[in-house]
């Protein structure tokens, strides 16, 4: 009755896939990286520059180092021990199911009497560890994918990409779940595998498209016109000159890393264990008390809020400094 | 002569070093029409000589380069004819072998000395590499050649140079840093691409000189890559000029640039600027582009931009006229037939 074509139906027809959109943010991001009008130092001096001035850079970076201190101090400042029970005899299953804040205990404690504020402290350690190393696993696999693709190219370079663009259309955080629910018993190491096997194809995308760019660049041409060996081309000449947009991928990869662990672990996925305190593990136990007692959500949630922000906020604003088309 | 000296396979001087014949280099995309970027090009170069290969963008020069290093890419490209360096044909060489040639035998300076080099690794182990790859020295005993090397190419403080990045060096200097690249392994054959186009006109000069002077010294022949007739008319024996894909004039530099026979010659020597002109002449330079160019098989290319042409330029394809040292390809060349 109205028009053959519905505006809203052909905006949404013309709306790129899920997979589409990921598939363009990397290949932006390898682009940016890849403008080779500036020299390498000269280029990071100069982002350097810019950083230190940049008020998001220095609030990350703040966040950051915070974080990380707090991890690796986190047995020594902990006023009690994750697994005592100091406030086992407040705890009133039917009427007063999580002890209130009280002198010795600034945010009171949890169902099982054990300090909150203590769990919290020590939960950034195992946050930190999954963050870290699965953004670590998945920048090697990226990096070994990608290097194999950029830099043999033809056939291996199309079947690499095309089981990256594969993964890249599944959901990310879906595909994790998958990996994650295949492991027969879950543990810390179930988040670091699956969140990596996510990682993997956006580094991997990111590094190949840089790569390509540098394998026609002039100084490759140089370098092979004095015939230079190729595996000397590829890891001498290409591969430290591609290597700084997924240096900064990993940085906002971080803060997916966490939240992803997070959500993995509040779902039942990750260490079940809870004399090592985690974050998302916590939250996931704070669920049956969350009309009586939010406070116990609130507070690693927060955490997870503050840190993923920090990682963020440093990983972008490092990626604008790098990328030629913002510098002013 | 003392290039003769350096000479090392080569039974007489006059044997060419390089013996480039119809070399025909043509670009296929898929569902495009082929375009033949080089269309039979012949030319010899022989030992301790300076050969220059000039003409305007789009002409096939450095098509012909990276043809005869094998760095044309390889997908979409094919390279017919023969480039017998030194007795062995280089476009029939394995990749492998190919490698073991450049940059020990023949060896290529670019056009723009710094995106030629590599940003992230200092001068001192890009030289040092090249000599560390072909003369399998290791890369402490490298290092003192690398630093004599910069030296001869006019470095100064060349041992606290290896430590720089390319970034931290002039343009000048950065294009010597390249030559010395070129020459670490004392190759036979050097082929400049242009060397000088990036650079400004001071620092022009002194990378011609050291050219010329290296060339000199080293008894290495240089094949030159240019559009700028006065780098020829500087440095080269020998001068090719080179129109949509085919040499249309050939010449020693002294005979082509006083009696020049082709009408492109003609037009190129003319559109060069000169001080001496009176003030208000107006430059003339040759009229079109290369976009208008005629296929070489049923016509001559240049014929729809030539001020010369007569009627059978548009039919049919000129014949080379002249020998391997002199000649020109037209039907109705500057100053009548030979």
């Amino acid at each position: 009755m109205s028009d053959p074509i519905d505006p809203a139906v052909a905006e949404d027809v013309r709306r790129p896939s899920y997979g589409q959109r990921r598939r363009d943010r990397i290949d932006a991001l390898a682009q940016a990286g890849a403008v080779d009008d500036t020299p390498g130092v000269s280029l990071i001096r100069g982002a350097w520059l810019r950083l230190r001035r940049n008020p998001v850079f220095l609030t990350g970076a703040a966040i950051t180092v915070c974080f990380v201190v707090l991890a690796i101090i986190a047995p020594w400042i902990a006023p009690w021990d994750v697994t005592a029970r100091p406030l086992l005899d407040e705890v009133r299953p039917q009427t007063n199911p999580v002890p209130g804040p009280q002198p010795g205990h600034p945010l009171g404690g949890d169902d099982r009497g054990r300090d909150l504020l203590s769990r919290l402290i020590v939960g950034s350690r195992q946050t930190l560890i999954v963050g870290v190393f699965a953004t670590l696993f998945g920048l090697i696999g990226g990096v070994i994918l990608g290097t194999i693709a950029g830099a043999i190219g033809g056939a291996v370079d199309s079947l690499v990409m095309r089981i990256v663009d594969v993964m890249l259309s599944i959901p990310s955080l879906l595909l994790a779940f998958t990996v994650a629910s295949l492991a027969r018993s879950p543990s810390q190491w179930t988040l670091i595998v699956s969140i990596a096997i996510i990682q993997i194809p956006i580094f991997a995308r990111l590094l190949r498209g840089s790569m390509l760019a540098q394998r026609s660049s002039d100084h490759v041409l140089a370098a092979r016109s004095l015939g230079v060996k190729k595996r000397a081309i590829v890891f001498r000449h290409m591969l430290p000159n591609s290597i700084g947009p997924v240096i900064v991928q990993a940085t906002l990869s971080l803060a997916v890393a966490i939240i992803d662990a997070a959500a993995l672990s509040f779902l039942g996925l990750g260490n079940p264990d809870q004399r090592q305190p985690e974050w998302g593990q916590m939250l996931g136990l704070a669920q049956r008390y969350i009309s009586e007692a939010p406070h116990l959500a609130f507070y690693p949630a927060g955490c997870i809020i503050v840190v993923a922000l920090g990682f963020t906020l440093m990983g972008e604003s490092l990626r604008e400094a790098l990328d030629p088309k913002t510098r002013r | 002569m003392t290039q003769h000296q350096t000479i090392r396979s080569s039974p007489r001087s006059t044997e060419p070093l390089l013996s480039v014949r119809d070399l025909r280099v043509t670009f296929q995309r898929r569902d495009e029409r082929a375009f033949k970027a080089v269309d039979g090009v012949s030319f010899d170069v022989r030992p301790g000589q300076t050969v220059g290969l000039v003409g305007e963008s789009g002409c096939g020069k450095s098509v012909t380069s990276l043809a005869i290093m094998g760095l044309l890419p390889k997908r979409g490209n094919t390279v017919e004819g023969e480039a017998v360096f030194d007795g062995d044909d280089l476009l029939s060489l394995s990749p492998s072998q190919m490698r073991d040639r450049r940059g020990a035998d023949i060896a290529m300076i670019f056009q723009d000395p710094l995106s030629s080099l590599n940003p992230v690794i200092t001068i001192g182990r890009q030289v040092t590499e090249v000599m560390e790859r072909h003369q399998g020295l290791s890369r402490k005993e490298a290092t003192p050649k690398a630093a004599e090397l910069l030296d001869r190419v006019g470095i100064p403080d060349p041992k606290a140079r290896l430590a720089n990045y390319p970034h931290q060096l002039s343009g000048g200097m950065r294009q010597r840093a390249l030559i010395a690249m070129a020459l670490a392994c004392s190759p036979r054959l050097l082929i400049a691409d242009e060397p000088t186009t990036a650079l400004d006109v001071t620092i022009q000069a002194q990378i011609l000189a050291l050219l010329k002077e290296l060339v000199v010294d080293t008894g290495t022949a240089l094949v030159m890559i240019t559009h700028d007739l006065g780098v020829v008319a500087g440095l080269c024996d020998e001068v090719n000029v080179l129109y949509g894909g085919k040499i249309v004039e050939r010449g020693g530099r002294h005979g082509l640039f006083r009696q020049p026979r082709h009408p492109y010659t003609v037009g190129l020597l003319d559109s060069i600027p000169r001080l001496d002109a009176p003030r208000g002449e107006k430059l003339n330079p040759v009229p079109g582009s290369v976009a208008d160019n005629l296929p070489w098989d049923s016509a001559c290319a240049f014929a729809p931009r030539c001020s010369h042409r007569v009627d059978v330029c548009t039919r049919e394809m000129p014949r080379w006229d002249g020998d391997d040292v002199v000649g020109f390809r037209c039907f109705n060349p500057v100053g009548g037939p030979r």
